[in-house]
């Protein structure tokens, strides 16, 4: 991705909605998510016949028809490999990838984990309501374990995917977490996705009001997010609670732990570096909760620069150029060549 | 015993000649193959070869499961496949022989290394007696050379060790060969000095065995004389020798080139595709992107994505990566979005016969999707004609904004012949225009406003400013591109889709068609059957018969005329490496009463089987009389 444009012309929100009628159940989270991605490119003040929404299937998978901007609504789960297609032919562009849990972390949990592996210039938007939507109520690979839905009437008994944890397993250079509570910080993780060269994964708890109504109230709640939610900010030791009373620490097996910091001191908690280039700490992070009943990490847990695939991809395509452009006579007469002359 | 001293015996001159080597998998017997072939191309003969390898990189050694085998057909004049029987069988054990000895003709030659009929060897071969005194090969002119210590005495003064001395014996195999057919022998020594100059020692080792061989055949008495195949009077141009798989490689970079837009290749590994990957790999400096992805989706998944993006998608593979890039496919016909797919056929179903030859994907390639769901289907017939349907599959993909299936085959994509390359200038221009500007009077842009022509939708790429859209595999109201769940819309959509595709058929040059004259029998193929029916009809010919060809390039559309054609002849004959697959096309479009030949051996049909499907025709039709 070149550097981040920005045009004399103040852009609205408006100039990203399409002519669409957005079609999400009534209270949605989704809503609250395209407002904020809309709100994002507007203050980017980003070109929006440079920015290109792919998405597979899956209820966040209608998103690019509701941006006015380049979009493909493809098959279930190759999204980020559509996605791959795109970014590598196109590095000028900005690649943003849309879609569920089910989507990203079953059908097309392969294409995820090796979009960020290759640290393919994307921006990769996970709305993970722990549910399928589409598809009216099965449970998804990010359920928490005994979900009673229609498919497990008597609990599922698959143990389910720590998103931010198979993402830092999966090289990804930046790893956020936010929710669809709370605008401000979705636009901050949005907008440091845009920024981010390389894969950018972005997990969004977002609320099925139908399927799965209230699975992050317990910790995005307004009256909740003091003492559940713990924000990660660079610099910063890491603490939380009403108070600012608690805090995170590691302990001598390299664990994170929440701790009362009266009974630590304050010395003892861990500082926030997004810059490490070991993602063993940001993985620590993610352990933290295994799911939203527990305090969760919310913010960037990796934000580390390596050089991104369609970048790789070009500069090789340019040392091959160095001697000139292709010759086709010449691509086809490397092998030995005889003449037969007319008799 | 000849009293003959002179160093060179007397030659006879033959018209063509098999020869079929045949080893170990480790032995070396592809590379001994093509040093033959490539210097029997600059020489001028025309030729036709087939590698035959086995699955396994290295099965258990000296087993017949591990042969590894390579026959070339060099003639003074054309000739259309590698050649029903070898004549010569170079066996370098006993698994060898035992693999190959069924193929070759009555009286042929066998050279077999006689360092490799221990008990042992004859054992793992699945001998029980030693076919060498145990009169089995009574009917074979059978010449014993104990090749192995041959060469390890040949390179004893380059200071290698014995054990890395024998691995040169495939050298001294090659160069006894050469000395049979009088074939030049520089090439050779430059290409060995070449290859191995950053190990002069195995170099060395190399060029002492080759030279062994060659003296070997010059000296002893094993042999009357040697051979000479005159260089054969082929249409005069520039020619180079080309296997499939590179000359399609070559036809992509062409197209890519003619139609002035990158390639981007996404591809995974597959047996016998997987040389597409190699090759298009190398030539960045025309600005292939490839990406070796993670699984067969994403191959053809990211190839859609740089269509979208505005290069030209290709994703190449065999069968079983076709089943799993349908629905991939089906979302590019959705899209109307340029595609090319590249199928090179082997045996099926599931993993089946990887390493062998097949044209069973026909009905896969024109039906193996969901839905209404048509796409172009062109086949390719030789392996140098791969170059020329490679660019004809990106013409169609391109204008209009369609995925293409280009069949190839095992047989093919690894077969070599001469190739006479085309001249480039006269190359046609593919290129189409991505749209700029709105198409509608109010200045704003609809995806799937179609041109009225070919009906294809317009192709504007991100990063065009005011031409912002959303496409998507959903059904999509035409014109507009939005969302439709109107049912009427998608009877017109899929009937347009359809219309779209079937209109190529005015847009595609004839069937080929050799016709003689008569109306009684028309052979009708597709793919790599071409040169094996052409020879067989030749022959067919010679007898007095009347025969016509008639030869897809195009499978779906078929070409305007071709109901014509078959309705003028009284049986049609359409043989298929398969069970039957264009016959039923061909029945169902034409209702005409088409007659199958089918083999499905994993190898290609021989020239003789066809020539007898012929001839079993004919006389069916003069028993029913006039």
């Amino acid at each position: 991705m070149a550097d981040v444009e920005t045009t004399p012309v103040k852009l609205a929100r408006k100039d990203f909605m399409s002519d669409q009628e957005v079609r999400w159940c009534p209270g949605c989270g989704d809503y609250g998510i395209l407002q904020a991605a809309q709100m994002t490119l507007a203050e980017l003040g980003a070109k929006a016949e440079d920015q290109v929404f792919i998405s597979g299937i899956g209820c966040a998978a209608r998103f690019p028809y509701y941006m006015n901007v380049y979009g493909l609504h493809g098959i279930h789960g190759r999204a980020p490999a559509i996605a791959t297609g795109v970014a590598v032919a196109r590095p000028d562009l900005h690649v943003w990838v849309i879609g569920g849990d089910g989507d990203m972390f079953s059908i097309g949990g392969n294409h995820t984990i090796h979009a960020l592996r290759r640290n393919v210039d994307l921006n990769v938007l996970m709305l993970n309501n722990q549910i399928y939507g589409l598809t009216k109520g099965q449970y998804s690979p990010t359920s928490e374990l005994g979900k009673i839905s229609k498919s497990t009437p008597f609990g599922s008994v698959d143990t389910p995917f720590n998103p931010i944890s198979v993402a830092l397993g999966a090289e990804a250079t930046f790893v956020a977490r936010t929710h669809d509570m709370d605008r401000n910080h979705m636009m901050a993780m949005f907008k440091r996705a845009y920024e981010h060269r390389g894969s950018a994964f972005v997990e969004v708890y977002q609320n099925c009001n139908v399927f799965n109504d209230g699975a992050f109230e317990g910790i995005t709640a307004k009256d909740k997010r003091s003492s559940m939610l713990i924000p990660l900010e660079h610099g910063k030791p890491i603490r939380f609670g009403v108070d600012a009373e608690q805090g995170v620490m590691l302990n001598e097996y390299g664990e994170a732990k929440v701790v009362d910091i009266a009974d630590v001191g304050e010395d003892r908690l861990l500082v926030h570096d997004e810059t490490r280039a070991d993602p063993t700490v940001a993985f620590a992070l993610s352990r933290l909760s295994t799911g939203p009943s527990m305090p969760t990490p919310m913010g960037v847990f990796r934000a580390v620069e390596r050089p991104h695939y369609g970048q790789m991809v070009q500069q090789q395509l340019m040392e091959a150029s160095e001697a000139g452009p292709g010759d086709l006579r010449r691509l086809i007469e490397s092998a030995p060549v005889w003449e037969i002359n007319a008799n | 015993m000849s009293t003959d001293t002179s160093p060179r015996r007397d030659i006879e001159v033959l018209e063509a000649v098999v020869i079929r080597f045949a080893g170990d998998s480790g032995d070396g017997m592809q590379l001994t193959g093509d040093r033959f072939t490539d210097v029997s191309a600059e020489f001028g003969n025309d030729l036709a070869t087939a590698p035959d390898y086995p699955a396994e990189i290295r099965a258990p050694a000296g087993t017949v499961g591990g042969v590894s085998a390579f026959q070339v057909h060099i003639s003074d004049h054309e000739i259309l496949t590698p050649g029903d029987a070898p004549a010569v069988l170079v066996a370098m054990n006993p698994a060898a022989l035992r693999a190959n000895l069924r193929d070759v003709i009555t009286g042929g030659t066998l050279i077999v290394n006689a360092d490799n009929f221990s008990e042992r060897d004859l054992h793992k071969a699945g001998y029980t007696s030693n076919p060498l005194d145990d009169g089995s090969l009574v009917g074979y002119r059978v010449i014993e050379i104990p090749m192995t210590s041959l060469t390890i005495e040949a390179s004893k003064h380059t200071g290698v060790k014995p054990r890395d001395a024998e691995r040169s014996k495939n050298f001294f195999a090659l160069g006894l060969v050469f000395w049979m057919y009088t074939r030049p022998v520089d090439p050779v020594v430059s290409w060995i000095e070449k290859r191995f100059a950053k190990n002069p020692m195995v170099k060395e080792a190399n060029v002492s065995a080759f030279k062994a061989g060659l003296n070997f055949g010059e000296t002893t008495e094993l042999f009357d004389h040697p051979y000479e195949i005159r260089p054969a009077k082929l249409p005069a141009g520039r020619y180079r020798n080309v296997n499939g798989n590179t000359a399609l490689s070559y036809g992509l970079v062409a197209a890519g080139q003619l139609a002035k837009l990158p390639i981007f290749l996404g591809s995974y590994p597959i047996t016998p595709a997987s040389d597409i990957l190699h090759e298009l790999s190398k030539h960045k400096n025309f600005g292939v992107r490839t990406l070796q992805a993670e699984d067969e989706i994403a191959g053809i998944a990211a190839a859609i994505g740089a269509s979208f993006a505005g290069q030209l998608g290709v994703t190449t593979t065999s069968g079983p990566g076709v089943d799993l890039k349908s629905e991939a496919m089906g979302l590019a016909i959705s899209l109307e979005l340029p595609l090319i797919v590249i199928d090179i056929q082997r045996g099926g179903p599931s993993t089946g016969l990887p390493t062998k030859t097949e044209q069973s994907d026909l009905l896969l390639a024109m039906y193996g999707r969901h839905g209404e769901a048509p796409l172009p289907i062109v086949a390719s017939k030789t392996p140098s004609d791969c170059f020329e349907t490679a660019i004809e599959a990106v013409r169609l993909a391109l204008k209009y904004r369609t995925p293409v299936i280009l069949l190839s085959d095992g047989y093919i994509a690894n077969g070599a012949e001469p190739w006479r390359m085309p001249d480039l200038d006269a190359l046609p221009d593919i290129s189409v225009p991505f749209t700029t500007e709105p198409n509608r009077p109010d200045g704003v842009f609809w995806p799937f406003l179609r041109d009225e022509e070919t009906l294809a939708r317009p192709w504007a790429i991100p990063g065009t400013p005011g031409l912002m859209h959303r496409i998507g595999g959903i059904e999509k109201e035409d014109g507009t591109g939005n969302i439709s769940y109107d049912t009427d819309n998608h009877d017109k959509m899929s009937r347009l889709r359809a219309a779209k595709i079937a209109n190529i058929a005015n847009d595609i040059p004839g069937v080929e068609h050799d016709e003689d004259g008569g109306t009684d029998l028309l052979v009708l193929g597709w793919g790599s059957t071409w040169g094996v029916a052409r020879e067989a009809i030749r022959r067919v010919r010679v007898r007095g018969r009347q025969v016509s060809h008639a030869h897809l390039r195009h499978l779906n559309p078929f070409p305007a005329d071709l109901g014509d054609v078959l309705r003028r002849y009284r049986t049609v004959l359409i043989p298929e490496m398969n069970l039957g697959q264009l016959v039923k096309l061909i029945r169902a479009e034409y209702l005409v009463d088409a007659q199958s030949v089918t083999k499905i051996k994993g190898i290609p049909f021989r020239t003789y089987e066809i020539e007898q499907a012929i001839v079993d025709a004919l006389e069916a039709l003069d028993a029913r009389g006039a």
